[in-house]
């Protein structure tokens, strides 16, 4: 890995972009983390990416932050931690410190409404791109029982508004039970 | 000082009882800033979820610099800051320490590599939604051609092309203005 004064900045400015372009949910940071920290520096594999997303889910607080967390211990230990969360909050805390001030004007601007509205569209393009990646790699192990639980996980929140929480928590212990299973039929 | 420390408190409630991101914090932000402490008026809250909505970042750390710059500047948004993300910094870096130097063991392997689909279909239900939210027109509901054309060729550019997400992403917004400027539609 490169000399740690280039890590930190390259980390920093990362989180920095990411964190000022991530408007909706937590899964549009984790998309854009999964892009430039996977694909982009190859600082963390793909499976190593969907357990940090399983991890920031489930825990208390804002994912961006807590997958900022994961991602900036695993690449640089306890100050890469700090440098990845200040980059992840100081573009909202000075966006909002400024549009807190200039409310009225910004909230009813007919262009500030458009090119959000258009970027809406590429950021599903963003998370659909990601979902595609991440489930090919799932789908390769061949397992029948994990393919079945993307689609389950996808009808439990997407049709039936299950909290993620208690979701993750169900896959866990199905993943529990069915290494159980094989351990002893081995 | 006893109002950095409320704030701080206050904060610190949402970001250790919201789990699942955006909307989970919501009703916990309403409850402390406006039920408890009544540090907003409820058009306020409505005003600061707008806003949560229309700029970027998570919407615990958006409301906590709103609240927290309103009624004390800017060490009051600093302090709130730091309190809904001071749960996080404690809880998830005691699991990094332990993901990392447990995930080779069998019993963690078999409970990870459960959790991992199950995440592709949550974030699969995150890109479906927004999809179509994209691919509704927002005025009547009906059928949005233009957006579903934009999210498609977003789609390829990002997915066969590689092409860098946020410039795409800001290409996207940029066009839709262009677009309406020009010849009055937009998506």
């Amino acid at each position: 890995m490169e000399n740690k004064k280039g890590l930190f900045v390259k980390l920093f400015l990362s989180m920095l972009q990411i964190s000022a372009f991530t408007f909706g949910g937590g899964f549009v940071i984790v998309s854009l983390m999964k892009k430039r920290f996977v694909d982009g520096y190859h600082w963390l594999d793909e499976d190593e990416m969907l357990d940090l997303t399983a991890l920031a889910q489930s825990s208390p607080g804002a994912i961006a932050v807590n997958g900022a967390i994961l991602v900036g211990y695993k690449v640089a230990g306890f100050p890469g931690m700090v440098i990845s969360v200040l980059g992840t909050i100081l573009p909202p805390m000075v966006i909002l410190s400024v549009v807190s001030v200039f409310y009225n004007t910004f909230a009813t601007n007919l262009y500030v409404a458009l090119v959000l509205r258009g970027m809406q569209a590429g950021v599903a393009a963003i998370i659909t791109d990601v979902v595609f990646s991440l489930g090919a790699k799932v789908l390769k192990d061949k397992n029948y029982l994990h393919d079945l639980l993307i689609i389950l996980s996808f009808c439990a929140v997407f049709f039936l508004k299950i909290n993620v929480a208690v979701i993750i928590l169900v896959a866990g212990v199905i993943g529990l039970i069915e290494g159980r299973i094989a351990r002893r039929s081995a | 000082m006893s109002l950095l420390l409320s704030l701080f408190l206050s904060f610190m409630q949402v970001g250790l009882f919201s789990i699942g991101g955006g909307y989970a914090a919501i009703p916990l932000i309403q409850n402390q800033t406006v039920a408890i402490h009544s540090w907003l008026t409820i058009s306020e809250f409505t005003d600061l979820v707008t806003i949560a909505e229309m700029t970027p970042g998570p919407i615990a750390v958006n409301a906590a610099t709103f609240v927290g710059i309103r009624i004390a500047g800017l060490p009051g948004a600093i302090v709130a800051t730091f309190g809904c993300i001071f749960p996080s910094l404690i809880i998830v870096s005691l699991l990094s320490y332990i993901y990392y130097k447990y995930r080779s063991l069998s019993t963690l392997q078999s409970v990870l590599s459960a959790l991992r689909p199950a995440v592709v279909g949550l974030i699969g239900s995150a890109a479906l939604s927004m999809a179509i939210l994209v691919g509704t027109d927002k005025i009547d509901g009906t059928f949005n051609f233009l957006g579903v054309l934009a999210f498609a060729v977003a789609f390829i550019l990002i997915n066969r092309f590689k092409k860098n997400p946020i410039l795409i992403m800001v290409s996207c917004g940029l066009a839709n203005l262009l677009l309406c400027l020009v010849t009055g539609f937009s998506i």
